[in-house]
């Protein structure tokens, strides 16, 4: 190899997992060095963001990005990084979906600031003081990110070239997205990295006709090893999971919750859970199918939504991104 | 876009017109949306001259898309598609819009009406540019038929259509066709008696050579499409050779074992274990009872086969399947009446003298168990008073709301046998008197001149519970008479129950087995209330008689005959055309995981165990989405409803909402933050 590219990883709204998920690749991030010059990877090389503002446009080959856009700050660096970064790849479900951040989109900035800086039991607040954007104090003006009210993908935000969903992704998956950059075969842009059916595929669990007469926690029973996981009244998502895992979970009898996302064309990944669940209920009684919905399924949105709240239908559309939910209501 | 749509607004006379500002709309539509090419409003769209309209424009303004904003398509879209074709332009390229049922009907406000009209036909454009062509396929039309259900319906089907030279499987259940027919008596209002008029036509189904009477069977499982239907029939073990039967019935007679025949007797009187329900079954071939029989039972006895100057009793029978191909069916499965023990204040079961309408037609029959003798339970006392009662089951909230429009006719008819055999007086207690069919009038008229009492209301209770002078020994009816606005204990010694027709308790099955709808109550649906009666929503499938609903024997005639015309036309004309507007599955976006395997009304989805994907026949599949909405992995489609026309659609009934505002959040500018 004769001359170096250039690599950056980068997080916004996550958890973490998805920057130590690159090391699941194991002795191929040898490769990756061989094959790179790292510029920023928060989790493991220290890089300073003035640095990245100095480079030219497009000089870093590869853009790992993984979670979603919470802050303003980390908005600015989305922007940041795709104006420096070739390709610009939303890595893992936060960036793909908005995943577990994006679940605060049921509420807004007010209950959150109010519930983590008053509500709380462990909440020591008497003064109520609150997060401020800007703070003047003796030697100057300290200024910290502005919370959103609502919480974007990466791909409402910025252009993204292409999509690695996972919580985290599985590491054959993050090679094949690093690796295609590295043979230059990049797939279409605004593609998904995976599979054109869903998790059932992989799946070994053997399949009959649908006929559920009850959903079941996954506490509440210990499930056969053989039959389909659905079939025993457990949630799982995996029919309408994009494969790509391997499906990893109901192989080990714990029910698909849907990280790897909709399949390729769904608008909404919800939405086809729940109209695929309703038409299998096996009762024609009204009160039965009420019941049998509420005493399985208590919480319908971590259910269906669980990753992708943030890029479903149900996003909202009204209220502004800077978090200033009034103005936007009124308007 | 490079389509060029052509708009037609309809005033529909006044219909819409009357509401809608169609001139407005139709300038507003040329102006506003994009691709429109030409956009006309037209008094009446679907005259031929308004047909010419479309057709004129195609050829001469090269349009490449039809949108007729008119009525609905159920009534139309046959109408627009054929211009459209006859213009040359590809049927499936034209859309209607509904501003007659779901704008000017609808809405009150003329404005509003009007702005509604606009975003309808906004959506209707944006759609429409996005559809395909699409091409109906021909396939052929085997011409045999199966007919489920010997009654008079089936039989009437398959004569009818066995004497056009068609070949028909005629399948029945119970070991005679003749169905409840040939448990009656006299029928009404001629007072013919049943069997006289339908043992005939029983003969010509067992002797007709295009008839393969199959009785004693049920279908076992159907499969195909229309024209093209595989049906497996199981014969059930009669444990009497058929060939070499010949019905001289010395096998019944040898019989030792006499048990309560509770079908065709209706529990009024006796058969044997092995036994034909009645003398003139057809076939004449009897079947074992292996419940009852007592060689079954205990190993022992075989006095039938003993007996026998044929040899035909051959105890080692199995069940038997038998596979044919048939074109087209019709399903003639009749009723079940309501269980009057499901009242308790009527007293059925618990007092003797109350009986069922079915148990005292068996009474009335001449070959029935008390030889027509009218007669209390205990077989000799002929009672010196009769009540009918009038909806037993029927037009009653808390059982069946719909009226069972014979028992009126049935209840006159048994007043005159009552009158006609017996000294007795006779009070009917009705809700309302129904006899609205040729000649019925004129019978209840000989039954006020007959003397029959008739008390207007409905009867709270039968009991012996006596109290008044005269009710001793005697069943009293609780009536209100609403004529006379007076409580009434009427004392008698007999009570007839009307019982209500009811959907056979396995309809819903049925239904489901051959993929065609049942009502809430049960009954089967036709496709057209009014003008299709006896089609089903499935291709190929018909219904006659009393499983579309409860009627008399002269409409289940009617309707017999009228299922065998249509199926005659479809074997007349060989062929038939199979709907492009159907779902498909991309077997490479198929995981298999079978969701969708339950949900097809019209049984056109299989599971391809090989490939472990899921299949749609497109012969079957009637387009109606159910599978395409549940699949979670969207690996189904639908034709003329993708995603994309759907979006279209509602983006274009959204105009107003989303010009303006790009239907995207405004991308607020952040502030960069110093790092």
């Amino acid at each position: 190899m004769t001359k170096k590219g250039k690599l950056a990883n980068y997080w916004a709204a996550s958890c973490g997992g998805c920057e130590i998920a690159v090391l699941g690749i194991n002795e191929k991030i040898l490769d990756v060095a061989n094959a790179f010059d790292i510029v920023l990877w928060p989790v493991a090389v220290d890089a300073k963001i003035h640095s990245i503002e100095k480079m030219e446009d497009k000089s870093i080959d590869l853009c790992l990005f993984n979670g979603a856009i919470r802050t303003s700050e980390q908005e600015y660096m989305a922007r940041l990084l795709r104006a420096k970064s070739k390709v610009m790849v939303a890595f893992g479900s936060c960036a793909h979906e908005g995943c577990i951040p994006g679940l605060a989109n049921v509420t807004n900035r007010e209950e959150i600031f109010q519930t983590a800086y008053h509500d709380t039991p462990s909440t020591d607040n008497p003064e109520g003081i609150r997060p401020q954007t800007e703070t003047e104090v003796d030697e100057g003006m300290l200024y910290l990110p502005v919370f959103y009210d609502t919480v974007k993908t990466l791909g409402q935000t910025i252009e993204v070239d292409y999509y690695l969903p996972g919580c985290p992704p599985e590491p054959e998956r993050i090679w094949d997205s690093i690796f295609a950059k590295l043979e230059g075969k990049l797939p279409a842009p605004g593609s998904v990295i995976g599979a054109e059916t869903t998790v059932c595929d992989d799946c070994p669990r053997t399949r009959e006709e649908k006929k559920i007469t009850e959903f079941k926690r996954t506490w509440e029973i210990i499930p056969d090893p053989e039959t389909c996981l659905l079939e025993q009244g457990l949630v799982c998502c995996g029919i309408a999971t994009r494969a790509g895992c391997g499906a990893l979970c109901p192989t080990v009898g714990s029910p698909c919750i849907g990280c790897y996302g909709p399949n390729e064309g769904v608008e909404d990944f919800g939405a086809r859970m729940m109209t695929a669940l309703a038409s299998v209920i096996d009762s024609e009684d009204p009160e039965e199918i009420d019941r049998i919905i509420h005493e399985g399924i208590p919480d319908p949105v971590g259910t269906f939504y669980r990753f992708s709240l943030a890029a479903s239908q149900l996003r909202r559309s009204t209220l502004a991104a800077d978090g200033d939910g009034e103005a936007a209501a009124s308007a | 876009m490079t389509e060029k749509v052509g708009v037609y607004i309809c005033h529909c006379g006044s219909n819409i017109a009357g509401v809608v500002d169609v001139e407005e709309v139709a300038k507003w539509a040329g102006e506003n949306l994009e691709g429109v090419a030409v956009s006309r409003e037209y008094k009446f769209m679907c005259s031929s001259l308004g047909q010419e309209l479309i057709e004129d424009d195609i050829k001469n303004e090269g349009l490449t898309r039809v949108v007729v904003a008119a009525c609905s398509p159920h009534l139309h879209e046959r109408t627009f598609r054929r211009a459209c074709a006859n213009a040359g332009l590809n049927p499936y390229l034209c859309h209607m819009a509904s501003i007659r049922e779901q704008v000017s009907w609808v809405v009150e406000d003329n404005e509003v009406a009007t702005e509604k009209a606009k975003a309808m036909i906004a959506g209707a454009v944006n759609r429409v540019q996005l559809h395909e062509e699409l091409e109906p396929s021909l396939v052929p039309v085997n011409p045999n038929t199966l007919v489920v259900g010997g009654g008079i319906a089936g039989i009437q089907a398959s004569l009818e259509l066995a004497d056009a030279g068609y070949p028909v499987y005629l399948v029945e259940r119970e070991p005679s066709i003749g169905g409840h027919m040939a448990q009656f008596d006299k029928t009404f209002p001629t007072l013919d008696c049943a069997a006289c008029i339908l043992t005939p036509k029983m003969s010509d189904v067992g002797a007709h050579p295009n008839i393969n009477l199959l009785s004693y069977s049920e279908v076992e499982e159907v499969s195909g499409y229309v024209g093209n239907f595989s049906v497996r029939i199981k014969k059930k073990a009669k444990y009497v050779d058929e060939e070499l039967c010949t019905g001289c019935g010395i096998c019944i007679e040898k019989c030792p074992k006499k048990v309560i025949d509770d079908v065709f007797e209706a529990g009024m009187g006796y058969r044997k274990s092995i036994y034909r329900p009645f003398p003139q079954a057809v076939p004449n071939i009897p079947v074992i009872d292996t419940v009852s029989c007592t060689y079954f039972e205990t190993g022992k006895c075989k006095a039938c086969e003993i007996f026998c100057p044929t040899e035909a009793i051959d105890f080692e029978q199995q069940d038997s399947y038998l596979d044919i191909d048939v074109g087209n069916i019709i399903l003639a499965t009749g009723y079940d009446l309501f269980d009057c023990k499901t009242i308790p204040q009527y007293g059925y079961g618990r007092l003797a003298n109350v009986f069922t309408s079915l148990e005292f037609e068996r009474m009335c029959n001449a070959s029935g168990p008390t030889e027509g003798k009218i007669v209390l339970r205990d077989g000799v006392t002929e009672p010196e008073s009769v009540a009918i009662i009038h909806c037993v089951g029927s037009r009653d909230e808390n059982y069946n709301r719909y009226c069972s429009a014979i028992c009126c006719m049935s209840s006159l008819k048994f007043g005159h046998l009552v009158v006609e055999k017996t000294d007795a007086e006779v009070f009917s207690c009705y809700i309302d008197m129904r006899t609205n069919q040729k000649g019925y009038e004129e019978f209840y008229e000989r039954l006020l001149e007959e003397g029959m009492n008739f008390v207007r209301g409905k009867v709270a209770e039968v009991t012996d519970a006596f109290r008044l002078p005269g009710e001793e020994g005697k069943l009293i009816v609780q009536v209100e008479d609403t004529l006379l606005g007076i409580q009434r204990r009427i004392p008698v010694d007999m009570v007839i129950l009307m019982a209500a027709l009811e959907p056979r308790a396995d309809a819903r099955e049925v239904g489901l087995q051959f993929g065609i709808a049942c009502s809430m109550e049960g009954w089967f649906t036709e496709r057209h209330p009014k003008l299709d009666p006896v089609a089903t929503m499935t291709d190929g499938i018909f219904i006659a008689g009393a499983a579309q609903g409860p009627k008399d024997i002269p409409a289940v005639v009617a309707q017999g005959a009228a299922a065998a015309a249509r199926v005659q036309g479809m074997i007349t004309k060989g062929t038939v055309e199979i709907e492009p507007v159907v779902a498909t599955i991309t077997e490479e976006m198929c995981s298999g995981c079978r969701i969708c395997n339950t949900l097809c009304p019209f049984n056109a989805i299989e599971y391809l165990e090989d490939k472990e994907v899921s299949y749609i026949n497109t012969a079957l599949c009637k387009g109606c989405g159910t599978c395409v909405a549940a699949c979670p992995a969207q690996a189904i489609s639908g034709a003329h409803y993708s995603n994309e026309q759907i979006f279209a659609e509602i983006e274009g009934l959204l105009y107003d909402v989303i010009s303006g505002n790009g239907a995207k959040a405004p991308q607020v500018e952040q502030e960069p933050v110093p790092a």
